[in-house]
């Protein structure tokens, strides 16, 4: 053997070490959401066999408990429409502040840009009491709210390739008597497109997984929770914690995004890289 | 066609403009003038000029504390991720088969929720401590290499990604013209490859660093500051301060003015320094 091979192999060994363990935290739950309660805090580590099976009695209990399929709707419902909105406008207004060049659009590009470094416990307060006051605090309201808040990177990401679209075409398309709209969705929007993608991407991501920004606008209801909010309303509240149904929970929580990821893998990968180099 | 474009400015921007007006701009300078203010809900504001400020660390010793569990735990988070992640993205260009199955196994966990993320660790790491008859509540200790397992966990493929992209662009002539110079493994990696993805160190150093200090959810999950607050971040203290202490609002929002100043100096001081070593090919 020769001590490339050799070095391949022990290379080998330690990459399908990692995926196990990477893959382990995902196959723990999915093993106790299988175990009725009393096992999964006496033999964590145990495969479900005989009496400590519970058949799919904890997804029952947990679905149940939280309205699991409400909330995935209400998750859905709030991240498709964000994110679309998000694209529509912020890549118009990303657009014209790059192109049109006054105090006021470079003044604005700053804005976006500093509000990009802000934490959200800055704004959490005072943002959620506005939410009440204009009485957006539904889920209708929140895609605003999500619009407002990631509209810095998104306007960030948006004007930095448009800053690489050369000019003459669209001046051409003006020219030609083209108004200014028609030529923003026929000519710009195609050009655009891998960073719609990436931006949706991103967003995507992040609306998904978000939990405060729900929580403190809508959450405290009861009709309109989303996945996070759930789970952490069926942990966090006091009393005894029922493990099962956690379990069976956070499978449920992960499975749509590995359907997902699966998916749109190849964008996913590819989204993360270039936001990265922009960013 | 500047001129044309004027008459558009609202059509294309008043939409962005209106929520973020609503979402970001107005609640942050409210924000910034509550922190000077004692208050219960907005309408009845007192101006007591520093007072929340001082208050913030004169109190408790809780902000104070908070402020050094998130520095140790961002700057442990910061070395171990990059450090990992850098070395297994060198492992994966090297055109080993499967690289694309590897890849797509280590970037996963980032897509987890952290809320999600935080209560399967809970779950974990409370199972292996009951073996030696303890829990996660019982010492601070246990919270922090809890989370910072936690987040090699959820990070490392995400950099990973951004690594592998950046050292399959370096120039394989470069790599060969230092083998000719007679440059060993350690002194390519050092002279050639590193200052070639520097670009990708900046931006990663900079993700880890501003994720470790807004980090939330995943300390609300996995420890919620148990015991006794000794695990709270940043972000959980205000938030407490703001949702689990009544009067307590106006201090909330003088400690999240600071923790934005803190935030903000931070990510202005690592890409100066990290720009600074960046070379051009």
């Amino acid at each position: 053997m020769t001590k490339k091979k050799a070095g391949d192999i022990a290379l080998y060994v330690l990459l399908i070490a990692l995926v196990l363990l990477f893959l382990f935290p995902i196959a723990f739950v999915v093993v106790n959401s299988f175990k009725s309660k009393l096992f999964i805090s006496s033999n964590p580590f145990g495969i479900p066999s005989g009496e400590s099976f519970a058949k799919f009695g904890n997804y029952t209990e947990g679905i149940e408990k939280t309205n699991f399929f409400g909330a995935f709707g209400w998750s859905a419902f709030i991240t498709v429409g964000s994110v679309v909105m998000i694209l529509l406008f912020t890549s118009m207004t990303a657009w014209y502040i790059t192109r049109v060049k006054s105090k006021v659009t470079s003044c604005l590009y700053y804005m976006f840009v500093f509000s990009m470094v802000v934490p959200f416990q800055m704004v959490m307060f005072t943002m959620s009491k506005m939410a009440d006051t204009l009485h957006l605090n539904t889920p209708w309201g929140l895609i605003i709210l999500y619009l407002g808040f990631g509209a810095g990177l998104s306007i960030f990401m948006f004007s930095g390739f448009v800053k690489s679209i050369p000019v003459d075409i669209e001046e051409a398309a003006l020219i030609d008597g083209c108004n200014p709209i028609k030529m923003f969705f026929v000519i710009i929007v195609p050009i655009l497109k891998p960073t719609v993608i990436t931006v949706a991407i991103l967003n995507t991501m992040w609306i998904w997984n978000d939990y405060l920004l729900p929580y403190l606008t809508i959450g405290l209801s009861t009709e309109y929770k989303t996945i996070p909010v759930v789970v952490q309303y069926l942990m966090g509240s006091y009393g005894a914690k029922d493990y099962g149904a956690l379990m069976a929970l956070l499978v449920l929580a992960i499975i749509p995004i590995i359907i997902f990821y699966l998916c749109c893998q190849k964008y996913i990968i590819k989204g993360v890289v270039a936001g990265a180099v922009k960013g | 066609m500047q001129k044309v474009l004027k008459k558009y400015f609202l059509v294309f921007t008043l939409p962005t403009l209106i929520a973020f007006a609503i979402a970001f701009v107005l609640p942050f300078v409210f924000g910034v003038y509550l922190s000077f203010c004692s208050f219960r809900t907005v309408s009845d504001t007192k101006w007591v000029g520093l007072d929340n400020y001082i208050k913030a660390f004169t109190v408790n010793k809780e902000f104070f504390n908070a402020l050094i569990f998130t520095v140790k735990f961002a700057i442990v988070s910061l070395l171990s991720i990059n450090v990992f992640a850098f070395l297994l993205s060198m492992v994966l260009t090297r055109g080993l088969k499967g690289t694309n199955l590897f890849r797509t196994v280590f970037f996963m966990p980032n897509l987890v929720g952290g809320i999600v993320l935080g209560y399967i660790w809970q779950c974990i790491i409370n199972g292996v401590l009951s073996k030696f008859g303890t829990t996660l509540s019982y010492s601070s200790s246990y919270g922090y290499w809890g989370l910072i397992i936690l987040m090699n966990w959820q990070m490392i493929g995400y950099m990973m990604v951004i690594y592998v992209a950046a050292l399959q662009n370096v120039s394989p002539d470069l790599i060969d013209a230092s083998k000719v110079d007679g440059a060993n493994a350690f002194q390519r990696l050092r002279y050639i490859t590193i200052p070639m993805v520097m670009p990708s160190i900046t931006i990663c150093t900079f993700l880890t660093l501003s994720n470790s200090f807004k980090l939330f959810d995943q300390n609300l999950a996995l420890t919620a500051g148990m015991p006794a607050k000794q695990t709270e971040m940043l972000a959980l203290n205000i938030y407490n301060t703001f949702y689990g202490r009544i009067g307590f609002e106006g201090v909330g929002q003088a400690k999240a003015v600071m923790f934005l100043i803190l935030v903000a100096a931070i990510a202005l001081i690592q890409l100066r320094f990290t720009r600074s070593k960046e070379v051009e090919a």
